[in-house]
């Protein structure tokens, strides 16, 4: 009976709990002010569009439980999919597989180096991920000129409008699950089986832990770091493919700016920047809380340029909590037992 | 005769030049590098009409060093405690912009010369308080509340960036009065004035960086942290300041910008973000804290500016530049890596 | 029986400094065996090489089970079922339990998949083996020290556990808990496993160990039954030297410095009064985690007691943080040299002279360099620092130079009271000699001197009163000369 207390009251102190209690009343009291919030055509186009930022934060999470952070992914996911629309536009039937492989296999190799480079090199992760950020960015956009693509094969234009499950809504349009969001559902399942249940990922939560313990236990803390930064990478590229079926266009310049989002959701689901915590439930709710804000503001008819106050804010209210509680919490640690 | 006063000459300058290499290990190479960037560019454009040592370039050259400049060591003297400061163009831009509004909106048709002055010096003093109040919260945010700097500044980057685009609604301020203005275009002896700003600035901030308490604990706090705050020194008095006078260098280079280019808008120097760190650490500073130089930011500095002017000359677009300096700054920490191992070795040697 | 491990000849340089030298160790199974020495008589350099972590030298040969082993690594030592359990544990703080329990087992069975279910009952299982109770759904940080310490032991269980080496593991634990790890010890003993143990308590000694083994720097002194010893004698012959009690001069002048009454702060420590003269030297003893530090350190100003005064010179005052305590005279010499204690990649200079930046400003505000350098070389001279140059790293320095850089720093500030938490940990004989003697002549002075150590001879040896705490209360006083160091000890663990 006390296990099933203590327990009830762990799901308490859990952060998911807070995000969820906070998610909710948002919901309501947007709800509130405009009814159409809630519909169900209004939820699943949230969940379309905010797909791109979902996949690629699983790949910051596990960066960041690592304990590095990775700022260059937009870079990255910009090349893969310039290389994809590339290959796309030139040979317009070629195998899928193909179109999915060539901005995988990119993402995955930027990555890397990121990880060479963070591990071999001893430097803050921060620093290095700057330079390659820029450096990939810079590269192409002198390759591409700044030249758009579009004007991709029609089976690449039909994917993202097929939805899995479908409503009909009062004015006759289908509206529903979309593949996009099928995608990120799916890529969500597979970070969250990982890092649950997967001896990897159990120790990449141990080295961002503790490193020094983590190299006495015995784990090659290089192999933990590539597949980290690689797994960014990967995702990168999912995310990649995702956002050019949506948008139809590439431009070498169109994720720049988007890494706050995909930061302040991974943040605000209460992933450490220290390394070591972090949950794919937590990260969910983080985009789920990004995405409402951003939807309600649209909806209660904030204008566009006032968005990324919103986004800041909630980001600096989300980083004062988690280092208040952390403060707090090392106090509690000081115990001593005094005897009475 | 004057061949061998010549090579005495050369002679005695390599001479001091192997004493402070001695005591400059980790920016020696810079002194090179910047000769050999400039001897390289004066002879790839000798000839055409954009020679690197002409006239105009280096005038070019002198207008566009002190913003970089200063952007530069506000960005340093952060790493130096081991922090960063992600906010820097934003504090910068911010503050641009509150000073373009005072300058549109307060500023009179045709002011006499004594309130045109002092008008003036309201903006650029009303900036310099602003930008310390940004700098207020990036340390309150680190120092007090114990965010870490990372995340504290990433959080006021998108934060300040998003205040400044509402304000603006997006749109570039422009237009102001050329009292103002003269600030940014003005030479003395063919000095901008801008660059004298600058030098000044250096030159202070090398004293209090070397001959001050504060100068002093800044890089104790980079080194170790909880060695330092048990020697009685308060770590979060120290790591205050270190934001306010990032903010206040910002700021003062938002005046700089405003004068010079005569707009100011949200997004202005996205680029800058990287070069900062890179002047930062190419100049030998320790991006985990506790070590680096003035002196050696300085030569980071003009070397990656020749560089960066000597690239546009020669058409080269800006962003090969870009990833070069990218490319630079992993480099640059290649560099540090195996002087460090190497270090390593010969202290292991001695022992 | 038979043997467990063997090496001879294990010897060990270190860019030519010989930390261990031909030494001949063996191990029976089932043994319980206590390695004893100084702190540099090479004891962790031998843990290192038995649990391969360092390379020893050539000559040296290892023998496992009777088997020649060569290029003996980590990966081979956890193969054949050694495990160390060091002072700083290996856990991971974020990780529950029962995952720190059972973290190598994934890996010995080459498992792709966390079977969550058998971890539970892996983890269950051995910490009832050790006869401990603690929620294994619990993250690791949140644990105590001593239950940090169950959990390596529960975690080293696991497998075929051949030899266990614990490194000082009764440092920071109650009487209780020593006895509770005692027989946790005794059981694995039945069991075949041979436990290294490394201590220098002489009570824990008698009661567990079968053999002892003595090093002294680097070179092997002895192997001994524990009933051919006893205190002197084992002091003796880890140090080379008889010990000389040298007390400190009595004190004529009763003028108090330092009265602290009543003091007190939730969860640290409980009604804590003293009162430290002009020219006393206290000793405070007790097991870590007995909230001596913590008192140090709200004396210090660096940890605010909820109420209790304090009063300097007769002074009261209100100390909110360690500034306003060294502007009072109050220095402090932390428990921790490398963390806490120095700057290490900074200068000498720069590390003696820290404390004083503030008061030694020109006209202009700005550092006097050439005052700060007279200072700095004047420490140097006084306590006999062994320096190159006052501007190479701090960290190029032995340990006993080290130390006395740490306590310069606080005698450059003319402190009226100094506070020295562990002052001799991890240096050498002649340094801990040297500290001593200048901790002594500093109290001639007039200096008021509070020495926090858990070694009681130290205290006996350098105090005139020696005060014992134990879970956040002072529970016996006596002074120095009266007291039995076999008696103290009881008193600290006691539970």
């Amino acid at each position: 009976m006390a296990n099933v207390g203590n327990r009830i009251k762990h799901i308490f102190n859990r952060n998911e709990s807070y995000l969820l209690a906070v998610l909710i009343v948002l919901i309501i009291v947007v709800s509130l002010i405009n009814p159409k919030f809630l519909s169900g055509e209004n939820f699943f186009a949230i969940l379309r569009t905010y797909s791109f930022i979902g996949i690629l934060s699983i790949g910051f999470l596990m960066v960041l439980i690592s304990g590095g952070i990775d700022i260059s992914f937009t870079a990255t996911a910009t090349v893969a999919q310039y290389a994809m629309a590339v290959f796309l536009a030139a040979n317009p039937n070629v195998p899928i597989v193909m179109v999915i492989l060539v901005p995988i296999v990119i993402g995955i190799i930027l990555g890397s180096i990121n990880a060479f480079l963070i591990h071999f090199l001893k430097a803050p992760s921060i620093i290095i991920t700057i330079s390659t950020l820029n450096a990939y960015y810079g590269i192409l956009q002198f390759i591409s000129k700044g030249r758009w693509i579009y004007g991709f094969p029609q089976w690449f234009r039909d994917f993202p409008n097929i939805k899995l499950i479908q409503f009909l809504n009062e004015n006759g349009v289908y509206y529903g699950l979309s593949t996009i969001t099928a995608i990120w559902i799916v890529l969500l399942i597979a970070g969250a089986i990982v890092l649950r249940y997967s001896v990897l990922g159990r120790n990449i939560y141990a080295l961002g832990g503790d490193p020094k313990a983590a190299h006495r236990g015995g784990l090659n803390l290089f192999r933990l770091r590539l597949f980290c930064y690689s797994f960014m990478g990967f995702m990168a590229g999912i995310g990649a493919i995702v956002h050019a079926m949506v948008t139809q266009t590439v431009a070498p310049n169109a994720l720049l700016g988007q890494e706050f989002d995909v930061v302040t959701a991974v943040v605000l689901g209460g992933a450490s920047i220290f390394g070591g915590t972090g949950s794919v439930l937590g990260t969910v709710l983080g985009v789920g809380l990004v995405a409402v804000i951003k939807n309600a503001l649209t909806i209660v008819r904030v204008p566009e340029y006032w968005h990324q106050v919103f986004i800041g804010g909630v980001l600096l209210i989300s980083v004062v909590i988690t280092a208040t509680r952390t403060r707090l919490a090392r106090q509690k640690n000081r115990i001593i037992d005094v005897q009475n | 005769m004057s061949k061998t006063n010549f090579s005495s000459h050369l002679q005695s300058v390599a001479r001091a030049y192997r004493l402070w290499a001695h005591h400059n290990i980790d920016i020696a190479v810079l002194p090179l590098m910047m000769v050999a960037v400039v001897i390289t560019f004066s002879l790839l454009t000798a000839g055409t009409r954009h020679f690197f040592l002409s006239g105009a370039n280096l005038s070019t050259i002198a207008f566009q060093i002190p913003i970089l400049g200063l952007l530069s060591l506000a960005m340093m003297i952060t790493m130096l405690t081991g922090g960063i400061n992600l906010a820097t163009i934003s504090t910068a831009n911010f503050t641009a912009v509150i000073m373009a509004l005072i300058l549109t909106h307060l500023f009179p048709e045709d002011p006499s010369s004594i309130s045109a002055f002092l008008l003036v010096l309201l903006t650029i003093i009303a900036g310099l308080a602003f930008s310390l109040l940004l700098g207020l919260i990036n340390g309150m945010l680190i120092a007090y509340i114990g965010v870490s700097p990372v995340l504290a500044t990433l959080g006021t980057m998108i934060f300040y960036e998003g205040l400044t685009l509402a304000i603006t609604k997006g749109f570039v301020l422009s237009n102001f009065p050329a009292q103002f203005l003269i600030i940014g275009i003005g030479t003395i002896f063919n000095i901008p004035y801008t660059l004298l700003v600058f030098i000044l600035v250096v030159a202070i901030l090398s004293i209090v960086l070397r001959r001050r308490p504060f100068g002093k604990q800044l890089y104790m706090v980079g080194s170790n942290e909880t060695a330092t705050h048990f020697s009685g020194i308060s770590i979060k008095k120290v790591l205050l300041k270190t934001y306010l006078l990032s903010g206040l260098l910002c700021g003062v280079a938002a005046v700089i910008l405003v004068a010079r280019f005569n707009s100011a808008n949200a997004r202005t120097g996205a680029s800058f973000l990287l070069l900062t760190v890179l002047i930062s650490v190419l100049g030998g500073t320790d991006p985990f804290g506790g070590f680096g130089k003035i002196s050696g930011l300085v030569l980071a500095l003009l070397t990656l500016q020749f560089l960066s002017s000597g690239l546009n000359l020669l058409g080269v677009t800006p962003f090969v530049a870009i990833s070069l300096w990218g490319i630079i700054l992993i480099g640059a920490i290649v560099y540090r890596f195996f002087r460090a191992k190497q270090r390593e070795k010969e202290s292991m040697g001695v022992a | 029986m038979g043997k467990c491990i063997e090496v001879t000849k294990a010897s060990k340089n270190y860019h030519g400094v010989v930390a261990l030298n031909k030494v001949d160790f063996e191990l029976q199974k089932g043994e319980i065996h206590c390695l004893v020495g100084e702190n540099g008589s090479g004891k962790s350099t031998l843990i290192k090489i038995l649990s391969g972590v360092v390379a020893p030298e050539p000559e040296t040969a290892i023998h496992i089970g009777g088997q020649p082993v060569i290029g003996f690594r980590a990966r081979n030592a956890i193969d054949f079922g050694i495990h160390v359990i060091y002072q700083d544990l290996a856990l991971f703080p974020n990780l529950s339990v029962k995952e720190n329990i059972a973290f190598q087992i994934s890996r010995e069975k080459r498992h792709s998949w966390i079977q969550w279910g058998e971890m539970r009952t892996i983890a269950q299982q051995a910490l009832e083996e050790i006869g401990v109770s603690i929620d294994i759904e619990r993250p690791v940080e949140t644990l105590s020290i001593a239950e940090q310490q169950l959990v390596e032991i529960a975690r080293a269980l696991i497998g075929d556990l051949q030899l266990l080496i614990l490194d000082e593991p009764t440092a920071s634990l109650t009487r209780k808990e020593v006895e509770a790890l005692f027989r946790v010890i005794k059981d694995m003993q039945k069991r075949g496993i041979a436990i290294l143990f490394i201590s220098h308590k002489l009570n824990e000694i008698f009661e567990i160990a079968e053999r002892v083994t003595v090093l002294r720097d680097g070179k092997k002194i002895g192997v001994y039954k524990p009933s051919e010893l006893n205190h002197e004698r084992l002091t003796y012959l880890m140090t080379g030297h008889k010990i000389e009690r040298q007390p400190p001069r009595k004190i004529t002048a009763r003028r108090p410095l330092l009265a602290v009454s009543h003091l007190t702060k939730k969860d640290q420590y409980h009604d804590i009064s003293f009162t430290l003269h002009e020219g006393e030297i206290i000793g405070i003893t007790g097991l870590l985690g007995s909230g001596r530090s913590e008192i140090a350190q709200s004396i210090f100003g660096m940890n605010i007691a909820d109420s209790g005064t304090i009063r300097v010179t007769g002074q009261k005052v209100r100390l909110r943080s360690n500034c306003q305590a060294l502007r009072m005279g109050i220095g402090y010499v932390p428990e921790n040299r490398i963390t806490e204690g120095l700057i290490k990649e900074q200068s000498i200079l720069d590390n003696i002279t820290v404390t004083i930046w503030d008061r030694l400003c020109n006209g202009v505000g700005l550092l006097m360099n050439d005052q700060l350098q007279k200072i700095s070389s004047k420490w140097i001279n006084d306590l006999d620092i062994k320096i190159n140059t006052m501007h190479s790293a701090v960290d190029t320095l032995s340990g006993g130079n080290q130390q006395k850089v740490v306590l310069s720093k606080w005698l450059a500030t003319k402190p009226k009271i100094l506070i020295l938490d562990e002052p001799t940990v991890g240096i050498d004989v002649f340094a801990k000699d040297s500290v001593h003697r200048l901790i002594k002549e500093l109290a001639e002075q007039g200096l008021g001197i509070i020495i926090i150590s858990v070694e009681i001879p130290e205290v006996i040896n350098n105090c005139h009163r020696i005060l014992i705490m134990r879970r956040g209360r002072i529970v016996y006083e006596c002074p120095a000369e009266s007291a039995d160091a076999d008696e103290l000890l009881i008193k600290c663990a006691a539970a």
